[in-house]
């Protein structure tokens, strides 16, 4: 394999790995016919990324010499990474970029021509993998959002950088809304706060999906497509089905695509993911949200009642909140593929949580199909995962 | 107990933050009392914050266009909320660009403090960032703790150099020693000492200034050289100076010998007063 990238798409190349570094360690490169392929997955596979750049988008592009197979080859992130570490210097030194594979020697050869003829040649070690594939197809999905990157960057703004997870659904006024998730933590005492982007349906290209509708994602890896996304100025459609089921992102224009592929939360409890302000008392329509601008009246805040309860049970210790709000048992996160699934994750399921126990962590990935060897596929206490690769991811 | 507020104008807001900024780093957790006239932000000198204490208050109507608050009871009308004082802050920063503020008391599963901003935004339509700051309320047994500390009668009252460069000296102190020893005059003479067994370094700032001492004040009689001492832990003068971005319109240092500095500021409109208790 040959392929040579000159000019200002060493630095598209560079920041198309670093957004991959965000999401997993390890990067598979394979050439293909249509193109370079860089795909990632994370450790807990709840995630996975591929960029694909076109034969066009080099100056030269050569995927097999003539006569051999196609290679492919899975390498440390960090090693590939930290030749395009310093996006600044490839921009202003770095005139030409050539990666070449060699399977005689087993190294992935990357070498940056500079300026001033300065040549700098890094020989990374590689491993033979199996392809790593994963079975997703966004026609496959109900619901499409599509806006340019910025408005998706500024969409996430205002959440703080630490957050792990975030909500995305419609509300009310086919208004987009974005909320910082945040699990239900046994320890009710120190709350976070709650953070709340709504945007007009008018600051989206496409917008196909109902009222009331919302999943919940790693927002530290859709961080890392938008960032990519945004230095190319390229709009992003996000594909999604109900909660549980992945969510496919994609970004593409005539020189290369890429797609993110996320878990979302499979809530058992049909509330807890609502985008709107329900309260215990009184229930209110759901994605309420904050979306209308004129709700301004105190119809809504129950703090009154609060007040009352807190003022006739207060005890000597007086700074500590009453703990009115009992927790609904945690979310088992699954992304099951389909019911047949979702009846084996219910019997490996820990026995009926216990209210306050925190929920199990692990979004478990289930839309890796038997592409994998069966070998290769991970040990350890997470469950099996699809067994078959008919249908949809 | 309700609570509800809105800024309008784009320089009452950035007032507001830069306030925000500036109580976010001089406590983690502080307590904003909510009174028809103002607004204060409290620190009550628990040991946690290492016996300083701290009280900013500021008049709603210099920054608010809309401001309605019914307190606990009608011969109560105040309300006494504890928050993290970086979430505040942290709300306001995404309010730069913003069209209207509004806050207000609400209970989503919890005491919130909603802070709702509305974007300025290129496209015609609005973009609304809201966030949801948890709160302990504090109940009215409770109150008296978080009551305006009384101004002590100081022996020595002096105007403070530009707190950028107090800053600096005192950086580079706390590197030699945590121990800080502050005297200062009538004459607008003020020291800053520190000790250790190999060296003492001392920086001088003259001519500071006094204020007017009032006629019946107990200082008249006191030599306008005879400095008065307090010692007190550097890092606590530190953080209150990390604390001021901006340098203030009138800043006043008050020392009670061997008992406290009292630091008086006031930016533009905004009081802050800082009690440091002497080490002891």
């Amino acid at each position: 394999m040959k392929c040579v990238v000159m000019g200002s798409n060493v630095k598209v190349l560079g920041k198309a790995v670093h957004s991959l570094s965000r999401i997993g360690d390890e990067l598979y490169l394979e050439p293909l016919d249509d193109g370079l392929s860089l795909r990632t997955v994370n450790s807990s596979r709840s995630a996975y990324a591929c960029f694909l750049f076109a034969p066009l988008f080099f100056q030269q592009y050569q995927a097999a010499t003539p006569g051999q197979d196609l290679l492919r080859c899975k390498i440390l992130m960090k090693s590939f990474l930290s030749i395009f570490r310093s996006l600044v210097m490839l921009e202003k030194t770095v005139e030409k970029c050539c990666i070449s594979l060699n399977d005689r020697s087993s190294c992935l050869v990357v070498q940056l021509h500079c300026k001033y003829g300065v040549r700098k040649t890094h020989n990374l070690s590689f491993q033979d993998c199996e392809c790593l594939q994963a079975v997703f197809n966004p026609a496959s999905c109900p619901h499409v959002l599509r806006a340019p990157a910025r408005i998706l960057g500024e969409a996430v703004l205002p959440f703080p950088p630490a957050l792990a997870e975030v909500t995305l659904g419609i509300g009310r006024g086919r208004r987009v809304i974005l909320r910082s998730y945040q699990e239900e933590e046994a320890d009710s005492t120190v709350k976070a706060m709650m953070t709340e982007m709504s945007i007009g349906e008018e600051d989206f290209q496409q917008l196909q999906a109902p009222e009331g509708i919302a999943i919940t994602f790693c927002l530290k890896e859709f961080r890392g497509l938008l960032s990519f996304a945004e230095s190319a100025n390229l709009p992003v459609s996000i594909h999604f089905d109900a909660p549980g089921r992945p969510a496919i992102f994609t970004l593409e224009d005539s020189l290369l695509d890429g797609h993110f592929v996320l878990a979302t939360l499979l809530e058992l409890d049909p509330h807890s993911q609502d985008l709107g302000s329900s309260q215990l008392h009184r229930p209110v329509p759901q994605l309420q949200g904050h979306s209308t601008p004129h709700q301004d009246d105190f119809a809504n805040d129950d703090i009154d009642s609060y007040m009352i309860a807190m003022e006739t049970t207060v005890s000597s210790e007086g700074l500590r909140v009453l703990p009115s709000v009992t927790l609904t048992p945690g979310p088992q996160r699954h992304c099951g593929p389909g019911p047949h699934s979702e009846e084996e994750d219910n019997d490996e399921a820990e026995p009926g949580p216990v209210p306050g126990t925190p929920p199990p962590k692990k979004f478990r990935s289930m839309f890796f199909g038997s592409i994998l060897d069966p070998i290769h596929s991970p040990q350890g206490p997470s469950p099996v995962l699809a067994e078959d690769s008919d249908g949809e991811g | 107990m309700k609570f509800r507020a809105k800024i309008v104008d784009a320089a009452c807001l950035n007032h507001f933050t830069r306030v925000s900024n500036m109580i976010a780093k001089l406590a983690k957790t502080c307590t904003l009392r909510i009174s028809p006239e103002k607004l204060n932000f409290i620190l009550c000198d628990r040991l946690v914050g290492g016996g300083v204490s701290m009280w900013c208050e500021l008049e709603q109507e210099n920054f608010f266009s809309e401001f309605q608050m019914e307190g606990v009871s009608a011969e109560n009308n105040a309300i006494y909320l504890e928050l993290t004082s970086e979430n505040l802050s942290r709300a306001l920063k995404t309010a730069q660009n913003a069209r209207t503020l509004k806050i207000k008391l609400t209970n989503k599963h919890f005491p919130c403090l909603t802070v709702s901003v509305e974007l300025l935004s290129m496209s015609t339509s609005s973009r609304i960032v809201t966030h949801d700051i948890p709160l302990k309320v504090i109940p009215r047994k409770l109150w008296k703790d978080f009551q305006q500390p009384s101004v002590p009668d100081a022996d020595v009252s002096i105007y403070l150099p530009v707190l950028k460069t107090l800053k600096s000296v005192v950086e580079k102190m706390k590197n030699i020693s945590n121990h800080l020893v502050i005297e200062a005059n009538l004459n607008g003479e003020l020291n800053l000492k520190i000790e250790t067994d190999l060296v003492c370094v001392t920086t001088h700032f003259k001519d500071l200034g006094n204020p007017p001492l009032a006629s019946d004040d107990a200082s008249r009689d006191r030599d306008p050289a005879e400095m008065a001492e307090v010692h007190v832990d550097i890092r606590k003068l530190l953080q209150f100076l990390a604390g001021q971005q901006v340098n203030p319109t009138r800043a006043l240092c008050n020392l009670v010998s061997s008992r406290m500095v009292h630091l008086d500021l006031l930016h533009e409109d905004v009081c802050l007063q800082y009690f440091i208790p002497a080490l002891s």
